[in-house]
Protein backbone atom coordinates (compact mmCIF):
# COMPACT_ATOMS: atom_id res chain seq x y z
CA UNK A 1 0.00 0.00 0.00
CA UNK A 2 1.27 3.45 -0.81
CA UNK A 3 0.87 6.13 1.81
CA UNK A 4 -1.94 8.66 1.62
CA UNK A 5 0.65 11.35 0.99
CA UNK A 6 2.09 9.59 -2.03
CA UNK A 7 -1.34 8.63 -3.31
CA UNK A 8 -2.37 12.27 -3.21
CA UNK A 9 0.72 13.31 -5.17
CA UNK A 10 0.06 10.59 -7.73
CA UNK A 11 -3.57 11.64 -8.11
CA UNK A 12 -2.60 15.30 -8.49
CA UNK A 13 -0.08 14.39 -11.19
CA UNK A 14 -2.67 12.42 -13.15
CA UNK A 15 -5.23 15.21 -13.02
CA UNK A 16 -2.67 17.88 -13.87
CA UNK A 17 -1.38 15.78 -16.75
CA UNK A 18 -4.87 15.55 -18.25
CA UNK A 19 -5.27 19.30 -17.90
CA UNK A 20 -1.88 19.82 -19.53
CA UNK A 21 -2.84 17.46 -22.36
CA UNK A 22 -5.94 19.56 -22.98
CA UNK A 23 -3.70 22.60 -23.49
CA UNK A 24 -1.28 20.58 -25.59
CA UNK A 25 -3.98 19.39 -28.02
CA UNK A 26 -5.08 22.96 -28.72
CA UNK A 27 -1.48 24.25 -28.82
CA UNK A 28 -0.61 21.58 -31.40
CA UNK A 29 -2.70 23.54 -33.93
CA UNK A 30 -0.85 26.75 -33.03
CA UNK A 31 -3.50 28.15 -30.67
CA UNK A 32 -2.60 29.10 -27.11
CA UNK A 33 -5.51 28.77 -24.70
CA UNK A 34 -5.25 30.42 -21.29
CA UNK A 35 -8.80 29.41 -20.43
CA UNK A 36 -8.67 25.65 -20.06
CA UNK A 37 -9.41 25.88 -16.34
CA UNK A 38 -12.82 27.07 -17.55
CA UNK A 39 -13.40 23.80 -19.41
CA UNK A 40 -12.08 21.98 -16.35
CA UNK A 41 -14.58 23.83 -14.18
CA UNK A 42 -17.47 22.93 -16.49
CA UNK A 43 -16.43 19.28 -16.28
CA UNK A 44 -16.02 19.40 -12.50
CA UNK A 45 -19.39 20.99 -11.80
CA UNK A 46 -21.32 18.98 -14.37
CA UNK A 47 -19.82 15.63 -13.34
CA UNK A 48 -20.44 16.41 -9.67
CA UNK A 49 -24.03 17.35 -10.38
CA UNK A 50 -24.54 14.16 -12.36
CA UNK A 51 -23.15 11.85 -9.64
CA UNK A 52 -24.50 13.66 -6.57
CA UNK A 53 -27.86 15.02 -7.73
CA UNK A 54 -28.72 12.72 -10.64
CA UNK A 55 -27.14 9.61 -9.14
CA UNK A 56 -25.27 8.55 -12.27
CA UNK A 57 -22.18 6.36 -12.07
CA UNK A 58 -18.97 8.40 -12.25
CA UNK A 59 -17.70 6.98 -15.55
CA UNK A 60 -20.93 7.87 -17.33
CA UNK A 61 -20.92 11.30 -15.68
CA UNK A 62 -17.38 11.92 -16.92
CA UNK A 63 -18.23 10.90 -20.47
CA UNK A 64 -21.30 13.16 -20.52
CA UNK A 65 -19.32 16.07 -19.05
CA UNK A 66 -16.61 15.58 -21.66
CA UNK A 67 -19.19 15.66 -24.44
CA UNK A 68 -20.85 18.79 -23.05
CA UNK A 69 -17.54 20.61 -22.54
CA UNK A 70 -16.43 19.47 -25.99
CA UNK A 71 -19.42 21.23 -27.47
CA UNK A 72 -18.61 24.38 -25.50
CA UNK A 73 -15.05 24.07 -26.82
CA UNK A 74 -16.31 23.96 -30.40
CA UNK A 75 -18.42 27.05 -29.77
CA UNK A 76 -15.33 28.82 -28.36
CA UNK A 77 -13.30 27.55 -31.33
CA UNK A 78 -15.25 29.65 -33.83
CA UNK A 79 -14.46 33.14 -32.52
CA UNK A 80 -10.94 31.87 -31.74
CA UNK A 81 -10.38 31.46 -35.50
CA UNK A 82 -10.31 35.21 -35.88
CA UNK A 83 -7.63 35.69 -33.23
CA UNK A 84 -3.95 34.86 -33.11
CA UNK A 85 -1.20 34.74 -30.55
CA UNK A 86 -1.53 37.10 -27.65
CA UNK A 87 -5.05 38.22 -28.63
CA UNK A 88 -6.28 34.64 -28.59
CA UNK A 89 -4.55 34.12 -25.24
CA UNK A 90 -6.38 37.14 -23.80
CA UNK A 91 -9.76 36.08 -25.21
CA UNK A 92 -9.47 32.55 -23.78
CA UNK A 93 -8.37 34.02 -20.47
CA UNK A 94 -11.59 36.04 -20.54
CA UNK A 95 -13.56 32.87 -21.21
CA UNK A 96 -11.99 31.15 -18.20
CA UNK A 97 -12.84 34.07 -15.92
CA UNK A 98 -16.37 34.07 -17.32
CA UNK A 99 -16.86 30.43 -16.34
CA UNK A 100 -15.38 31.01 -12.89
CA UNK A 101 -17.63 33.96 -12.15
CA UNK A 102 -20.63 32.06 -13.51
CA UNK A 103 -20.17 29.33 -10.90
CA UNK A 104 -19.44 31.99 -8.28
CA UNK A 105 -22.98 33.30 -8.79
CA UNK A 106 -24.66 30.00 -9.61
CA UNK A 107 -26.38 29.24 -6.30
CA UNK A 108 -27.90 25.84 -7.30
CA UNK A 109 -24.33 24.47 -7.25
CA UNK A 110 -23.32 26.27 -4.07
CA UNK A 111 -22.06 29.55 -5.51
CA UNK A 112 -19.08 30.93 -3.61
CA UNK A 113 -19.63 28.33 -0.90
CA UNK A 114 -18.65 25.49 -3.20
CA UNK A 115 -20.19 22.10 -3.77
CA UNK A 116 -19.60 18.77 -2.05
CA UNK A 117 -21.10 15.32 -1.59
CA UNK A 118 -19.01 13.53 -4.21
CA UNK A 119 -17.71 10.05 -3.46
CA UNK A 120 -13.90 9.90 -3.35
CA UNK A 121 -12.24 8.01 -6.21
CA UNK A 122 -9.11 5.89 -6.03
CA UNK A 123 -5.77 6.86 -7.57
CA UNK A 124 -6.06 3.79 -9.78
CA UNK A 125 -9.29 5.05 -11.30
CA UNK A 126 -7.76 8.48 -11.97
CA UNK A 127 -4.77 6.90 -13.71
CA UNK A 128 -6.99 4.62 -15.75
CA UNK A 129 -8.38 7.76 -17.36
CA UNK A 130 -5.11 9.66 -17.40
CA UNK A 131 -3.11 6.76 -18.84
CA UNK A 132 -5.83 5.86 -21.32
CA UNK A 133 -6.10 9.37 -22.71
CA UNK A 134 -2.31 9.79 -22.81
CA UNK A 135 -1.94 6.57 -24.82
CA UNK A 136 -4.79 7.64 -27.09
CA UNK A 137 -3.22 11.02 -27.87
CA UNK A 138 0.25 9.48 -28.27
CA UNK A 139 -1.14 7.00 -30.81
CA UNK A 140 -3.08 9.76 -32.52
CA UNK A 141 0.21 11.62 -33.00
CA UNK A 142 1.33 8.97 -35.45
CA UNK A 143 -1.77 9.36 -37.62
CA UNK A 144 -2.26 11.43 -40.73
CA UNK A 145 -4.87 13.47 -38.88
CA UNK A 146 -2.10 14.64 -36.57
CA UNK A 147 0.09 15.50 -39.55
CA UNK A 148 -2.75 17.78 -40.61
CA UNK A 149 -2.69 19.33 -37.14
CA UNK A 150 1.07 19.90 -37.37
CA UNK A 151 0.73 21.37 -40.86
CA UNK A 152 -1.86 23.81 -39.52
CA UNK A 153 0.56 24.75 -36.74
CA UNK A 154 3.60 25.12 -39.03
CA UNK A 155 2.08 27.11 -41.89
CA UNK A 156 -1.67 27.53 -42.04
CA UNK A 157 -1.65 29.12 -45.51
CA UNK A 158 0.43 26.37 -47.05
CA UNK A 159 -1.72 23.77 -45.28
CA UNK A 160 -4.92 25.15 -46.76
CA UNK A 161 -3.34 25.35 -50.22
CA UNK A 162 -2.53 21.64 -50.17
CA UNK A 163 -6.19 20.94 -49.44
CA UNK A 164 -6.35 20.78 -45.65
CA UNK A 165 -9.39 22.24 -43.95
CA UNK A 166 -7.51 24.16 -41.28
CA UNK A 167 -10.71 25.69 -39.92
CA UNK A 168 -12.13 22.28 -39.06
CA UNK A 169 -8.78 21.22 -37.60
CA UNK A 170 -8.56 24.22 -35.28
CA UNK A 171 -12.17 24.02 -34.11
CA UNK A 172 -11.91 20.27 -33.64
CA UNK A 173 -8.80 20.71 -31.51
CA UNK A 174 -10.68 23.14 -29.26
CA UNK A 175 -13.51 20.63 -28.86
CA UNK A 176 -11.17 17.71 -28.12
CA UNK A 177 -9.03 19.76 -25.75
CA UNK A 178 -12.11 20.98 -23.88
CA UNK A 179 -13.39 17.41 -23.51
CA UNK A 180 -10.08 16.24 -22.02
CA UNK A 181 -10.04 19.24 -19.67
CA UNK A 182 -13.55 18.33 -18.52
CA UNK A 183 -12.43 14.80 -17.63
CA UNK A 184 -9.58 16.34 -15.62
CA UNK A 185 -12.10 18.59 -13.88
CA UNK A 186 -14.50 15.73 -13.12
CA UNK A 187 -11.68 13.66 -11.64
CA UNK A 188 -10.45 16.67 -9.66
CA UNK A 189 -13.92 17.05 -8.14
CA UNK A 190 -14.17 13.39 -7.18
CA UNK A 191 -10.63 13.31 -5.81
CA UNK A 192 -10.98 16.38 -3.61
CA UNK A 193 -14.72 15.70 -2.99
CA UNK A 194 -15.22 19.44 -2.66
CA UNK A 195 -15.05 22.09 -5.37
CA UNK A 196 -15.33 25.86 -5.41
CA UNK A 197 -15.05 28.36 -8.28
CA UNK A 198 -11.56 29.43 -7.13
CA UNK A 199 -10.29 25.94 -8.03
CA UNK A 200 -10.74 26.82 -11.69
CA UNK A 201 -9.30 30.31 -11.90
CA UNK A 202 -6.60 31.94 -13.96
CA UNK A 203 -3.77 30.40 -11.91
CA UNK A 204 -5.04 26.91 -12.75
CA UNK A 205 -5.01 27.73 -16.49
CA UNK A 206 -1.44 29.00 -16.15
CA UNK A 207 -0.41 25.84 -14.30
CA UNK A 208 -1.70 23.71 -17.18
CA UNK A 209 0.20 25.76 -19.77
CA UNK A 210 3.30 25.69 -17.57
CA UNK A 211 3.25 21.87 -17.40
CA UNK A 212 3.19 21.69 -21.22
CA UNK A 213 5.93 24.28 -21.74
CA UNK A 214 8.17 22.73 -19.09
CA UNK A 215 7.56 19.08 -19.98
CA UNK A 216 7.66 19.47 -23.73
CA UNK A 217 5.25 21.12 -26.14
CA UNK A 218 5.92 18.98 -29.21
CA UNK A 219 4.97 15.50 -27.94
CA UNK A 220 2.02 14.37 -25.82
CA UNK A 221 4.12 12.61 -23.14
CA UNK A 222 5.69 16.02 -22.48
CA UNK A 223 2.49 16.73 -20.53
CA UNK A 224 3.29 13.77 -18.28
CA UNK A 225 6.85 14.96 -17.65
CA UNK A 226 5.64 18.49 -16.94
CA UNK A 227 2.82 17.41 -14.64
CA UNK A 228 5.02 15.11 -12.56
CA UNK A 229 7.67 17.85 -12.25
CA UNK A 230 5.13 20.49 -11.26
CA UNK A 231 3.69 18.24 -8.57
CA UNK A 232 6.96 16.79 -7.24
CA UNK A 233 9.31 19.78 -7.48
CA UNK A 234 7.59 21.87 -4.80
CA UNK A 235 7.75 18.79 -2.55
CA UNK A 236 11.42 17.99 -3.16
CA UNK A 237 12.38 21.66 -2.85
CA UNK A 238 10.84 21.85 0.63
CA UNK A 239 14.29 22.07 2.26
CA UNK A 240 14.63 25.51 0.66
CA UNK A 241 11.69 26.66 2.79
CA UNK A 242 10.64 30.18 1.80
CA UNK A 243 13.02 30.19 -1.19
CA UNK A 244 11.18 27.31 -2.78
CA UNK A 245 9.14 29.33 -5.25
CA UNK A 246 12.14 31.43 -6.24
CA UNK A 247 14.15 28.27 -6.91
CA UNK A 248 11.28 26.88 -8.91
CA UNK A 249 11.08 30.05 -11.01
CA UNK A 250 14.80 29.97 -11.65
CA UNK A 251 14.57 26.39 -12.80
CA UNK A 252 11.77 27.26 -15.21
CA UNK A 253 13.75 30.14 -16.73
CA UNK A 254 16.77 27.86 -17.13
CA UNK A 255 14.77 25.16 -18.91
CA UNK A 256 13.31 27.72 -21.30
CA UNK A 257 16.76 29.17 -22.02
CA UNK A 258 18.34 25.79 -22.70
CA UNK A 259 15.41 23.90 -24.21
CA UNK A 260 12.71 26.10 -25.61
CA UNK A 261 10.72 23.06 -26.75
CA UNK A 262 10.60 21.74 -23.18
CA UNK A 263 12.35 18.80 -21.55
CA UNK A 264 10.87 16.09 -23.78
CA UNK A 265 10.93 16.69 -27.54
CA UNK A 266 10.41 14.52 -30.62
CA UNK A 267 14.07 13.46 -30.87
CA UNK A 268 14.36 12.51 -27.20
CA UNK A 269 11.01 10.74 -27.22
CA UNK A 270 12.02 8.68 -30.27
CA UNK A 271 15.33 7.77 -28.66
CA UNK A 272 13.59 6.74 -25.42
CA UNK A 273 11.06 4.57 -27.23
CA UNK A 274 13.66 2.97 -29.53
CA UNK A 275 11.83 4.08 -32.63
CA UNK A 276 13.75 4.26 -35.89
CA UNK A 277 16.03 7.26 -35.76
CA UNK A 278 16.21 9.67 -38.68
CA UNK A 279 19.02 8.45 -40.90
CA UNK B 1 0.04 22.10 -82.75
CA UNK B 2 -2.77 22.06 -85.25
CA UNK B 3 -5.66 21.58 -82.84
CA UNK B 4 -5.88 23.17 -79.40
CA UNK B 5 -6.94 20.76 -76.65
CA UNK B 6 -9.85 21.86 -74.49
CA UNK B 7 -8.86 24.30 -71.74
CA UNK B 8 -8.57 22.82 -68.26
CA UNK B 9 -8.42 26.19 -66.53
CA UNK B 10 -10.21 29.29 -67.82
CA UNK B 11 -9.95 32.80 -66.49
CA UNK B 12 -12.62 35.14 -67.77
CA UNK B 13 -11.95 38.84 -67.44
CA UNK B 14 -10.38 38.51 -63.99
CA UNK B 15 -9.63 41.72 -62.11
CA UNK B 16 -8.10 42.13 -58.68
CA UNK B 17 -7.56 45.51 -57.07
CA UNK B 18 -5.74 46.39 -53.86
CA UNK B 19 -6.91 49.77 -52.67
CA UNK B 20 -6.72 51.82 -55.85
CA UNK B 21 -4.11 49.62 -57.52
CA UNK B 22 -5.17 47.16 -60.18
CA UNK B 23 -2.87 44.19 -59.68
CA UNK B 24 -4.77 42.32 -62.36
CA UNK B 25 -7.07 44.00 -64.84
CA UNK B 26 -9.34 42.05 -67.13
CA UNK B 27 -7.10 39.05 -67.60
CA UNK B 28 -8.62 36.25 -69.68
CA UNK B 29 -6.63 33.15 -70.40
CA UNK B 30 -7.07 29.46 -71.10
CA UNK B 31 -4.68 26.80 -69.88
CA UNK B 32 -4.74 23.84 -72.24
CA UNK B 33 -5.04 20.37 -70.72
CA UNK B 34 -1.89 18.29 -70.82
CA UNK B 35 0.34 21.21 -71.76
CA UNK B 36 2.90 23.36 -70.02
CA UNK B 37 1.88 27.00 -70.06
CA UNK B 38 4.19 29.80 -69.00
CA UNK B 39 3.38 33.17 -67.46
CA UNK B 40 6.08 35.79 -67.88
CA UNK B 41 6.33 39.50 -67.32
CA UNK B 42 8.50 42.11 -65.65
CA UNK B 43 8.55 42.44 -61.85
CA UNK B 44 5.24 43.64 -60.48
CA UNK B 45 3.37 42.51 -63.58
CA UNK B 46 0.85 40.58 -61.43
CA UNK B 47 2.10 37.03 -61.98
CA UNK B 48 2.03 35.92 -58.36
CA UNK B 49 -1.26 37.76 -57.83
CA UNK B 50 -2.60 35.66 -60.71
CA UNK B 51 -1.59 32.49 -58.84
CA UNK B 52 -3.06 33.78 -55.61
CA UNK B 53 -6.36 34.48 -57.32
CA UNK B 54 -6.46 31.06 -59.00
CA UNK B 55 -5.76 29.23 -55.72
CA UNK B 56 -8.26 31.26 -53.73
CA UNK B 57 -5.78 33.09 -51.50
CA UNK B 58 -7.35 36.26 -52.97
CA UNK B 59 -10.86 36.40 -54.35
CA UNK B 60 -11.12 38.22 -57.69
CA UNK B 61 -12.65 41.68 -57.53
CA UNK B 62 -14.38 40.82 -60.81
CA UNK B 63 -14.37 37.97 -63.29
CA UNK B 64 -14.75 34.21 -63.12
CA UNK B 65 -12.43 31.22 -62.87
CA UNK B 66 -13.36 27.74 -64.10
CA UNK B 67 -11.62 24.41 -63.73
CA UNK B 68 -12.84 22.02 -66.40
CA UNK B 69 -16.09 23.95 -66.59
CA UNK B 70 -16.71 24.04 -62.83
CA UNK B 71 -16.78 27.49 -61.26
CA UNK B 72 -14.02 28.07 -58.70
CA UNK B 73 -14.67 31.72 -57.94
CA UNK B 74 -15.38 32.27 -54.24
CA UNK B 75 -14.36 28.80 -53.08
CA UNK B 76 -12.01 28.53 -50.11
CA UNK B 77 -8.35 27.69 -50.81
CA UNK B 78 -8.66 24.15 -49.45
CA UNK B 79 -11.73 23.53 -51.62
CA UNK B 80 -9.89 24.73 -54.71
CA UNK B 81 -6.96 22.49 -53.80
CA UNK B 82 -9.32 19.54 -53.47
CA UNK B 83 -10.88 20.41 -56.82
CA UNK B 84 -7.49 19.60 -58.32
CA UNK B 85 -5.16 22.61 -58.20
CA UNK B 86 -1.85 22.35 -56.36
CA UNK B 87 0.90 24.94 -56.17
CA UNK B 88 4.41 25.71 -55.04
CA UNK B 89 5.61 29.04 -53.73
CA UNK B 90 8.15 31.59 -54.88
CA UNK B 91 9.58 31.65 -51.35
CA UNK B 92 9.47 27.96 -50.42
CA UNK B 93 6.86 27.13 -47.78
CA UNK B 94 7.58 23.81 -46.14
CA UNK B 95 6.25 22.61 -42.79
CA UNK B 96 9.00 23.38 -40.29
CA UNK B 97 8.40 20.39 -38.01
CA UNK B 98 8.15 17.75 -40.73
CA UNK B 99 10.49 15.32 -42.40
CA UNK B 100 10.47 14.84 -46.17
CA UNK B 101 8.42 11.66 -45.73
CA UNK B 102 5.79 13.47 -43.66
CA UNK B 103 5.48 16.13 -46.35
CA UNK B 104 4.59 13.40 -48.82
CA UNK B 105 1.82 12.05 -46.60
CA UNK B 106 0.16 15.18 -45.29
CA UNK B 107 -1.44 16.38 -48.52
CA UNK B 108 -2.79 13.05 -49.69
CA UNK B 109 -6.50 12.46 -50.00
CA UNK B 110 -6.18 8.67 -50.18
CA UNK B 111 -7.77 6.76 -47.31
CA UNK B 112 -9.43 10.09 -46.64
CA UNK B 113 -12.21 8.79 -44.40
CA UNK B 114 -12.03 9.76 -40.73
CA UNK B 115 -11.04 6.18 -39.92
CA UNK B 116 -8.31 6.12 -42.56
CA UNK B 117 -6.86 9.36 -41.23
CA UNK B 118 -6.74 8.02 -37.68
CA UNK B 119 -4.49 5.13 -38.67
CA UNK B 120 -0.73 5.55 -38.33
CA UNK B 121 0.47 7.65 -41.27
CA UNK B 122 2.46 6.13 -44.08
CA UNK B 123 2.18 2.42 -43.42
CA UNK B 124 3.95 0.66 -46.29
CA UNK B 125 0.83 -1.34 -47.22
CA UNK B 126 -1.51 1.63 -47.28
CA UNK B 127 -2.40 3.46 -50.47
CA UNK B 128 -1.01 6.65 -48.96
CA UNK B 129 2.27 4.93 -48.11
CA UNK B 130 2.67 3.60 -51.64
CA UNK B 131 1.87 6.97 -53.19
CA UNK B 132 4.42 8.69 -50.95
CA UNK B 133 7.02 6.07 -51.88
CA UNK B 134 6.33 6.73 -55.58
CA UNK B 135 6.82 10.48 -55.14
CA UNK B 136 10.01 9.83 -53.17
CA UNK B 137 11.48 7.81 -56.03
CA UNK B 138 10.25 10.16 -58.78
CA UNK B 139 12.04 13.12 -57.23
CA UNK B 140 15.05 11.10 -56.09
CA UNK B 141 14.50 11.95 -52.43
CA UNK B 142 15.06 8.44 -50.98
CA UNK B 143 18.31 9.41 -49.27
CA UNK B 144 16.75 12.31 -47.37
CA UNK B 145 13.47 10.54 -46.54
CA UNK B 146 13.62 11.08 -42.77
CA UNK B 147 15.53 14.37 -42.70
CA UNK B 148 13.74 17.53 -41.59
CA UNK B 149 12.82 19.14 -44.93
CA UNK B 150 13.83 22.60 -43.76
CA UNK B 151 17.49 21.52 -43.31
CA UNK B 152 17.95 20.41 -46.91
CA UNK B 153 19.70 22.36 -49.68
CA UNK B 154 17.57 24.88 -51.53
CA UNK B 155 17.16 22.88 -54.72
CA UNK B 156 16.09 19.80 -52.76
CA UNK B 157 13.57 21.85 -50.78
CA UNK B 158 12.01 22.91 -54.08
CA UNK B 159 11.68 19.27 -55.02
CA UNK B 160 10.04 18.42 -51.70
CA UNK B 161 7.57 21.22 -52.21
CA UNK B 162 6.76 20.00 -55.69
CA UNK B 163 6.46 16.40 -54.48
CA UNK B 164 4.09 17.52 -51.73
CA UNK B 165 1.95 19.31 -54.32
CA UNK B 166 1.85 16.23 -56.54
CA UNK B 167 0.83 13.80 -53.78
CA UNK B 168 -2.44 15.74 -53.58
CA UNK B 169 -3.06 14.25 -57.03
CA UNK B 170 -3.77 17.55 -58.80
CA UNK B 171 -5.02 18.01 -62.34
CA UNK B 172 -3.28 21.35 -62.59
CA UNK B 173 0.07 22.17 -61.03
CA UNK B 174 1.06 25.81 -60.51
CA UNK B 175 4.77 26.47 -60.11
CA UNK B 176 5.93 29.89 -58.95
CA UNK B 177 9.51 30.38 -60.14
CA UNK B 178 10.45 26.71 -59.85
CA UNK B 179 14.12 27.13 -60.77
CA UNK B 180 14.86 30.28 -58.78
CA UNK B 181 18.09 29.70 -56.86
CA UNK B 182 18.78 26.39 -58.59
CA UNK B 183 22.06 25.45 -60.24
CA UNK B 184 22.18 24.84 -63.97
CA UNK B 185 22.21 21.08 -63.48
CA UNK B 186 19.32 21.18 -61.04
CA UNK B 187 17.28 23.32 -63.42
CA UNK B 188 17.95 20.94 -66.26
CA UNK B 189 16.96 17.96 -64.14
CA UNK B 190 13.76 19.73 -63.17
CA UNK B 191 12.99 20.49 -66.81
CA UNK B 192 13.14 16.79 -67.56
CA UNK B 193 10.94 15.95 -64.59
CA UNK B 194 8.35 18.47 -65.79
CA UNK B 195 8.44 16.99 -69.31
CA UNK B 196 7.84 13.55 -67.81
CA UNK B 197 4.89 14.90 -65.84
CA UNK B 198 3.48 16.46 -69.00
CA UNK B 199 3.89 13.13 -70.81
CA UNK B 200 1.87 11.56 -67.99
CA UNK B 201 -0.94 14.00 -68.74
CA UNK B 202 -0.46 16.61 -66.02
CA UNK B 203 -1.28 20.22 -66.87
CA UNK B 204 1.27 22.75 -65.65
CA UNK B 205 1.13 26.51 -65.35
CA UNK B 206 4.38 28.15 -64.34
CA UNK B 207 5.86 31.54 -63.62
CA UNK B 208 9.54 31.86 -64.43
CA UNK B 209 12.04 34.61 -65.10
CA UNK B 210 14.60 32.45 -66.84
CA UNK B 211 13.69 32.99 -70.50
CA UNK B 212 15.73 30.09 -71.86
CA UNK B 213 13.96 27.73 -69.46
CA UNK B 214 10.51 29.08 -70.35
CA UNK B 215 11.11 29.15 -74.12
CA UNK B 216 12.50 25.60 -74.14
CA UNK B 217 9.78 24.07 -72.02
CA UNK B 218 6.47 25.84 -72.51
CA UNK B 219 3.93 25.04 -75.17
CA UNK B 220 2.25 28.42 -74.77
CA UNK B 221 3.19 31.63 -73.03
CA UNK B 222 1.13 34.46 -71.60
CA UNK B 223 2.81 37.80 -71.01
CA UNK B 224 1.62 40.15 -68.27
CA UNK B 225 2.65 43.76 -67.76
CA UNK B 226 1.15 46.09 -65.14
CA UNK B 227 -1.66 43.59 -64.49
CA UNK B 228 -2.70 43.35 -68.12
CA UNK B 229 -2.14 40.59 -70.61
CA UNK B 230 -0.12 42.12 -73.42
CA UNK B 231 0.56 39.01 -75.49
CA UNK B 232 0.03 35.28 -75.65
CA UNK B 233 0.89 32.48 -78.02
CA UNK B 234 3.65 30.04 -78.86
CA UNK B 235 7.17 30.80 -77.60
CA UNK B 236 8.20 31.80 -81.13
CA UNK B 237 5.31 34.21 -81.52
CA UNK B 238 5.84 35.76 -78.08
CA UNK B 239 9.58 36.16 -78.56
CA UNK B 240 9.11 38.46 -81.52
CA UNK B 241 6.00 40.30 -80.35
CA UNK B 242 6.68 44.06 -80.40
CA UNK B 243 4.59 44.67 -77.23
CA UNK B 244 6.64 42.08 -75.34
CA UNK B 245 9.94 43.47 -76.50
CA UNK B 246 8.73 46.88 -75.48
CA UNK B 247 7.77 45.76 -71.97
CA UNK B 248 11.03 43.92 -71.40
CA UNK B 249 13.41 46.40 -72.95
CA UNK B 250 11.52 49.21 -71.24
CA UNK B 251 11.36 51.49 -74.27
CA UNK B 252 10.75 54.92 -72.78
CA UNK B 253 7.82 56.68 -74.36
Amino acid sequence: MISTYHAALLADSGILMLGALSVYIILATGQLSLGNAGFMGIGAYLASYLTVEAGLPLTLALVLSALAAGMVGIVIGFPALRLRGIYLAMATLGFGEMVRSFFLNFEPMGGAGGFSGMVHVSVGYIWLWAGGILVLVTLLERSRLWLEIRATHDDETAASLVGLNTTATKIGAFGFGAAVAAVAGGLFAHHHVYIEPANFGFDRSIELVLAVILGGSTVAPGALVGAVLLVLLPETLRFLADWRLAAFGTLLVLVLLVRRQGILDRGLFRALTFRRQAS
Amino acid sequence: MSTMPAPLLSLVDVTRTFGGVQALSGVSLDVAAGRITGVIGPNGAGKTTLFNVITGAYTPTAGEIYLDGARLTGLKPYQIARAGIARTFQNIRLFSSMSVWEHLLVAQRHDGSVFGRLLPAGLARSKAGREAEKALVFFGLEKVRDRPARELPYGTQRKVEMARALTANPRLLLLDEPIAGMSHEEADELRHLLMRLRADGLTILLIEHDMTFVMNLCDRIHVLDFGRQIAHGTPEAVRTDPAVLDAYLGADT
